[in-house]
């Protein structure tokens, strides 16, 4: 095959959605989030919903979103952008609100405001990066760090006694009456990756049916705070997260039930 | 056709006022002295009339970050507390600001520190004045000393708030969300079309149509262009200075005491006026109404021509401060105030001026 061949839209197999623009990343080398905003691109792209996206971006690595994604956005404080969706979209139905949140902002500062949004059935989706530290301010102890896990501050592991427990947010989310679909994904290989965009096409449309809540939670790494090699990283989420926090959708009413 | 006259509290008249400007969401969460705005606005359903949003979050944050949220997308939205529930609102308070974003809050004050009392009290002055959030920031202060300007500063808050792309505040007390006055409301008027809402608010986060992608963001890592945003938002302030200080003077021009009060401070400071002037003792009122910006040169003018003067406020002495440095300290300032929930009566107004004042 010639590369004027390769070249060709039929032979297309792969494209950078317009949607992601080219700024420079500021995402660490190995980082969930670069592939989580591509996949938020390209369901937005696919949706049509370019003109009529607002994402809301959280306190925390991905604070810069709105740098890369080209959509509506407003940056919001610690932790409260589930109650700034909750507004936007009560002011603007037919728009397309999401919010993009890590652990730290989600289940911890921002635990009230993401439960109580959720359980308004608030027809917002809420994308949840967990990846179980702070990598932001530099690697300390988040809400979803597993026991025994080392971070800045808990530098000898987590442990019961003196930090408490790792939080599931999404299983506490999934017994929530508000919510429409719950699910937990992550983006680690290819057939990941598809799954997990799926999950999001899936929790963007359900928002824009007026069907309630969403939450997508995609089990993340941060290589860099995990002071691990990306490859390495990937490896410990297998062993390490997915017990704890296992694949799959935990809630989904989206759909009637068959008889 | 005469004006339709009504008789309600400072709260419910907030609450009809925001219905019939058309304002299009309120986000609230209930405390005393003021959970009757959410409570009318509840009964009223203005969902089903003018289609505004009205939602009980599930805290005082909350409410706020869905104030941020709304006020990004260009719509006309407003909160309302009281002291406690509105030390909770700073942080988001801050970002509204940070971000040059439109808004009415409302603050119906009651005793403090802490949970202090739920009867009526003026200190959260310098809370409101002076910043009460982080950072270098201003609100436009509204301060009504009656029902009737409880429902005015509704849509004056609204007005300038959007103006200047800054938030705004209704800074009353216990004493004018509850007493019930006769008022007028404003003429019903419908909310502004979501076509309207983006024609007026360019800046708004409301999906990108046929324009580049707006972010609503108080953040700048770089430092130089972090100072350049703060110099424009000083600007912005001493254009608000310039062009939006209010306030109100009785008896002013031959008085050779001048009462500075502002709500229901100044509608107990009239009372004592008329009885000081009964005694033959010429006293004048001066009423801030904006509380920022404060109307530093009306005062430092009047000074010229009297002989001292006394503040009265609930609570231990802070709009005294402002007035000293209006009037540069030319004549004696003083300040009479009662404390944690406690209303002064007239006398006690009038004996504080000949001991502090005439001696």
């Amino acid at each position: 095959m010639t590369k004027e061949d390769i070249i060709k839209p039929e032979n297309l197999v792969y494209q950078k959605p317009h949607l992601l623009n080219d700024n420079p990343m500021h995402y660490c080398p190995g980082c969930s989030h670069g592939v989580v905003h591509k996949l938020i691109a390209e369901v937005i792209e696919e949706m049509g919903m370019t003109e009529k996206a607002i994402g809301i971006s959280p306190v925390g690595c991905a604070v810069f979103m709105y740098n890369y994604l080209d959509i509506d956005c407003q940056e919001a404080a610690h932790g409260r952008a589930p109650a700034l969706a909750s507004a936007i979209k009560r002011l603007w139905p037919d728009r397309l609100v999401f919010t993009y949140q890590g652990d730290g902002d989600l289940a911890c500062i921002g635990t009230a405001e993401t439960i109580h949004a959720l359980n308004r059935g608030e027809n917002i989706t809420i994308i949840f990066i967990n990846n179980a530290i702070y990598g932001m301010t530099g690697g300390q102890m988040a809400p979803t760090t597993l026991l025994g896990m080392k971070t800045a501050t808990c530098p000898y592991g987590r442990i019961p006694e003196i930090h408490g427990y790792p939080l599931k947010m999404t299983e506490i989310a999934a017994t929530l009456q508000g919510t429409c679909y719950v699910t937990r994904q992550s983006v680690h290989t290819v057939a990941a990756i598809r799954k997990a965009k799926k999950a999001i096409r899936k929790a963007f449309e359900n928002s824009m049916q007026g069907k309630g809540s969403n939450l997508v939670e995609i089990v993340s790494t941060c290589n860099s705070g995990w002071k691990m090699t990306p490859e390495a990283a990937n490896k410990w989420m297998e062993e390490n997260m997915f017990p704890f926090y296992p694949l799959g959708d935990l809630k989904d009413t989206s759909e009637p039930k068959q008889e | 056709m005469a004006e339709e006259v009504v008789l309600m509290k400072g709260n419910e008249a907030i609450a009809h006022a925001a219905i019939r400007i058309g304002v299009d969401g309120y986000f609230g969460y209930p405390i005393t002295p003021q959970s009757e705005v959410l409570e009318t606005l509840a009964e009223q359903k203005p969902w089903e009339t003018t289609g505004m949003v009205v939602l009980q979050a599930e805290s005082e944050l909350a409410a706020i970050n869905m104030v941020y949220g709304g006020a990004g997308s260009g719509k006309m939205v407003m909160t309302s507390s009281s002291s406690p529930g509105v030390s909770l609102k700073q942080e988001g308070i801050s970002y509204i600001a940070g971000a040059e974003l439109p808004c009415l809050i409302v603050n119906v004050m009651r005793g403090g520190p802490g949970l202090g009392t739920i009867q009526p009290s003026q200190a959260d002055y310098f809370q409101t004045t002076k910043g009460g959030g982080h950072g270098d920031y201003h609100l436009i202060a509204l301060a009504p000393a009656s029902v009737q300007e409880m429902a005015d500063f509704v849509e004056l808050g609204f007005q300038l708030a959007f103006k200047y792309r800054n938030p705004a505040i209704i800074l009353a007390d216990g004493v004018i969300g509850q007493m019930m006055e006769k008022v007028v409301l404003p003429t019903p008027r419908p909310r502004r079309t979501d076509e309207e809402v983006i024609a007026q608010c360019p800046w708004a986060a409301t999906g990108c149509k046929g324009r580049k992608p707006n972010v609503i963001t108080s953040l700048e890592l770089d430092p130089a262009i972090m100072e350049q945003r703060n110099i424009h938002l000083q600007q912005k302030y001493a254009e608000i200075e310039a062009n939006e200080v209010r306030y109100e003077e009785i008896n002013c021009d031959d008085a050779e005491y001048l009462i500075v009060a502002f709500g229901s401070c100044a509608r107990i400071a009239q009372k004592a006026m008329e009885h000081a002037r009964e005694e033959g003792i010429k006293v004048g009122l001066f009423r801030p109404i904006t509380l920022w910006p404060f109307p530093t040169k009306a005062l430092r003018e009047r000074a010229s021509n009297i002989k001292g003067i006394l503040t009265v406020e609930l609570n231990s002495g802070q709009m005294v401060e402002d007035v000293r440095l209006a009037v540069e300290c030319r004549i004696p300032v003083e300040h009479f105030g009662r404390l944690g929930g406690i209303v002064p009566d007239p006398d006690e107004v009038i004996e504080a001026i000949k001991t502090k004042l005439i001696k």
